[in-house]
């Protein structure tokens, strides 16, 4: 029954999810075939609003450094509640998408497997634990601040965390350079000069290179 | 106080909806507003709070909690994080919503493809923006520079790096 509706669900929400990805094509198969025989190794679940929340808390505690790795982990490798080539679409959504990519994600995923109360659920799940840990963190910066030693401390991570900064840019630069979107770096460099040396406010940057960069991307596409 | 908290309220709400490629893409503009134009924060504790996000488990988007904490206490760390997130989670849910029929239309691809190069910029005006605050000498450039090459080359967790650019600023190299 459950892969049945499972099935049906998919037909909606993904028309060609059956030629899309054969791996997930048998895994349902093989999914309704041993649910047929009784065996309880049931077809990818729907996770309940208490499970997704209590995902989203591990995903969010055990997410230093960037959340998404843990709940790639966690959804297609643990939970198996999407295959790879669903998690990567739904996340492809949320990094378009404005707004932090994993909080945008907990939403999409969430809001696929429950509506508005799943996306609820997953949200809070990721925001909550860190967002108390963070007060705490901010309460003791307020009062230890001023501490030489914890000044230093802190400028080193952040020339650390720069560091990584600059690692996560070079890895987003070689696709680009890799599929000779030629205008692409052009339209970066005018973003950074606009934002890092010019100072303007995103926004008017955003609105004034945005439709360029849609245009000529819709050229070349 | 109801103006300050009015004031985060806006500023991140607006901030949300144009921070494509997420929270590190938006910290030039944070820097900006917080720092140059409110002068709510120096540019020290500015970094000094983005430090500590990276260091704290979750999401980096944390961070407009540790800002908005210091302008405003408990009520601004909560009106900063709702702020910030938000709108851009409501926008989520909707597109999440039609997604799938736009999946092979052309027009999609190409605002997709279109935003990348955007995000690109705007993420290294975030590392740009930052060490010029915090990047004041050759063991400074070292650390970025030695962490980078880490980071890029390696999986270490990151936590690794952050360790090793503390002792180096608890030693005083830095």
């Amino acid at each position: 029954m459950e892969s049945h509706t499972l099935r049906a669900r998919m037909h909606r929400q993904h028309p060609h999810w059956w030629r899309g990805d054969r791996l997930a094509n048998a895994r349902c198969m093989s999914d309704s075939i041993s649910s047929a025989s009784g065996t309880e190794r049931s077809a990818p679940v729907r996770p309940g609003l208490g499970e997704l929340f209590v995902s989203f808390v591990k995903v969010a505690l055990s997410g230093f450094g960037g959340a998404l790795p843990w709940a790639r982990r966690m959804i297609v490798e643990r939970k198996k509640w999407m295959t790879a080539q669903e998690f990567n679409e739904a996340f492809a959504l949320s990094q378009f998408l404005p707004g932090p990519n994993v909080v945008n994600f907990s939403v999409v995923f969430g809001a696929r497997f429950g509506g508005a109360a799943g996306a609820a659920a997953a949200f809070f799940g990721l925001m909550l634990p860190p967002l108390c840990i963070v007060v705490v963190l901010a309460a003791l910066y307020a009062r230890y601040g001023d501490l030489a030693a914890l000044g230093r401390i802190l400028s080193g991570v952040t020339c650390a965390a720069v560091g990584l900064l600059i690692a996560v840019v070079a890895k987003m630069a070689l696709p680009l350079f890799a599929k000779r979107l030629d205008w692409a770096p052009l339209i970066a460099i005018v973003a950074f000069i606009g934002v890092a040396i010019l100072r303007w406010p995103l926004p008017y940057v955003f609105l004034g290179l945005a439709p360029v960069s849609i245009a000529l991307a819709w050229m070349r596409s | 106080m109801h103006s300050v908290l009015a004031t985060l309220a806006g500023y991140f709400a607006t901030l949300s909806l144009f921070a494509i490629g997420g929270a590190n893409a938006a910290i030039p503009d944070m820097q900006r507003f917080i720092v140059d134009v409110m002068h709510w924060m120096t540019a020290k504790q500015f970094t000094d709070s983005y430090a500590i996000a990276q260091m704290s488990p979750g999401p980096n988007v944390i961070i407009v909690a540790l800002i908005g904490y210091h302008v405003a206490g408990l009520a601004g760390a909560a009106v900063a994080t709702a702020s910030m997130v938000g709108p851009s989670c409501v926008l989520a849910f909707v597109v999440s919503r039609v997604w799938e029929r736009f999946r092979q239309a052309r027009w999609r691809i190409a605002v997709q493809n279109g935003l990348v190069p955007l995000s690109l910029g705007l993420i290294s005006a975030s590392a740009f923006v930052i060490a010029r605050t915090t990047d004041h000498n050759i063991a400074a450039a070292a650390v970025t520079a030695v962490t980078a090459v880490v980071a890029y080359m390696t999986r270490l967790n990151p936590l690794w790096l952050f360790a090793a650019g503390g002792i180096a600023g608890f030693a005083g190299l830095v």
